[in-house]
């Protein structure tokens, strides 16, 4: 089955399709999640350095992740919408900063919950920290700007600009862990192979995985919504909120 | 094409010339910030040297900040702004000499002011030193990038705010590298790692915001 992609770049045919997915990523990653959980919690064996509060990583790194990976996402569509001046790529933009901010501060918290028995500390100015600090100020500058501008077209390209500028500045911010003496373990899966026990792997990549289809979905319901509001005066969204 | 960006600066200094008072207030917002620090923490030379380099280093960032939401607005006010934009030389070229206008307006005096806060602050002669360079270095990233805010946020409710917002964020490795090569000095490990990111950041920002700045002006315009 070959898909033809560029009728679902028009909003009206993509919202009828984001519609009928959105339940069943929404249920896969309710069920990943459960099962992440269990694993999480009932079946990795206890750390034997950090004891029982490592197992604040199941959710920690998956956000950290999804934190930073959803900015990439969110700046890729602003770029496409930038370059061909599609309406549906500035609105994937939109909805996905929500989320995508909501990942940073939950990285940030659990981050603390973290820190507080391992260092001592609920926070210190390491460069992970901060540079995921900085993160959360990107978004929340993004967002800022789109409420700012009541006219759709020019809020839609000014956020883009905005988000890609701040890409060229998030890996700067970065790297600068690697002239810092940071104080933030670094990565214990690595491509020779992990550290890890093996369940605790799994379980973190299953909540990953679980963070990956809740954000496909609420992108989805929330691109919806944006479609909506955007698309008021047609047609096809009178009879859509008629057939409601 | 030069002859155009050498217009664009010149007229901005001009202005600027004719209306002291204007931008005159960012030199003394900076200096009287950095004043305020030994009045509120105390004034003992130790933890002055320690604080000194962030101290100068922030107050550069927010008088930065003060200063750029005039860079377009006036031109945008009396409609200069959208003639220079119809014209035919290109948009890039106006932004950078907008930004290197504000730099030479706003830059400058801060560098030439910088030693006496140094003194004042208890910093040795080659702290002193590593500080105005890392400003000369750093200081134009901020007008760079604060013409981007600058161009986002024209004509908007709140603007002022709202830039503060969107540009803090991208000044802060300008701010780490800066505030970094003096405290490097300090510590006795040197400066020059810390420098020469400042001076690649001054190069990818040179690069790459007037571009960024032009799309947004015209987005703006639009």
């Amino acid at each position: 089955m070959s898909i033809n992609w560029y009728k679902y770049s028009a909003p009206a045919t993509f919202y009828g399709l984001a519609g009928r997915l959105a339940p069943w990523f929404g249920w896969a990653a309710a069920i990943l999640t459960v099962i992440g959980l269990y694993l999480s919690f009932f079946v990795a064996p206890t750390d034997f350095q950090q004891g029982e509060a490592y197992r604040v990583i199941f959710i920690h790194v998956p956000a950290a992740w999804m934190s930073m990976f959803i900015y990439l996402v969110m700046a890729g569509w602003a770029a496409i919408g930038l370059a061909f001046n599609t309406r549906l790529s500035f609105m994937m933009a939109r909805a996905l900063a929500p989320t995508g901010a909501m990942f940073t501060f939950v990285a940030l918290w659990t981050g603390a919950l973290w820190g507080k028995p391992m260092w001592g500390a609920w926070w210190v100015w390491d460069a992970r920290l901060t540079s995921e600090l900085i993160l959360l100020f990107l978004y929340v500058g993004i967002m800022a700007l789109w409420a700012a501008i009541d006219d759709p077209r020019r809020g839609d390209k000014a956020g883009a600009l905005l988000a890609l500028i701040g890409a060229i500045n998030v890996p700067i911010i970065y790297f600068s862990v690697q002239w810092w003496n940071t104080l933030h373990q670094g990565s214990s899966i690595k491509p020779s192979g992990t550290s890890m026990d093996e369940v605790m792997l799994y379980g973190m990549l299953i909540m990953a995985i679980a963070a990956w289809l809740y954000t496909i979905a609420v992108v989805f319901v929330r691109v919806r919504r944006i479609i909506l509001e955007r698309e008021r005066h047609t047609e096809w969204v009178k009879h859509v909120l008629e057939g409601a | 094409m030069g002859g155009f960006l050498f217009t664009v600066i010149r007229r901005d200094l001009l202005l600027a010339a004719r209306r002291r008072g204007d931008w005159l207030t960012a030199q003394f917002f900076f200096v009287m910030v950095v004043s305020l620090f030994p009045l509120g923490i105390g004034p003992e030379p130790e933890l002055l040297k320690r604080i000194a380099p962030g101290v100068v280093w922030v107050a550069a960032t927010l008088a930065s900040l003060l200063s750029l939401p005039r860079l377009f607005a006036e031109d945008h006010r009396d409609g200069s702004l959208e003639q220079m934009l119809l014209s035919p030389e290109p948009a890039v070229l106006l932004t950078l000499g907008k930004a290197a206008a504000h730099w030479l307006i706003y830059g400058i005096p801060l560098l030439v002011v910088t030693p006496v806060l140094g003194i004042q602050f208890a910093l040795p002669v080659e702290a002193i030193g590593i500080l105005v360079l890392s400003l000369a270095l750093g200081t134009p990233i901020l007008s760079l990038l604060g013409a981007v805010g600058a161009a986002l946020t024209l004509g908007l409710r709140g603007g002022g705010v709202l830039l503060t917002l969107l540009i803090l964020p991208l000044y802060v490795p300008a701010l780490i590298f800066g505030a970094g090569a003096v405290d490097g000095v300090l510590a006795g490990t040197g400066a020059e790692a810390n420098l020469s990111l400042l001076g690649a950041f001054f190069v990818l920002s040179l690069i790459v915001t007037p571009w960024v700045s032009a799309a947004a002006l015209k987005v703006s315009m639009e």
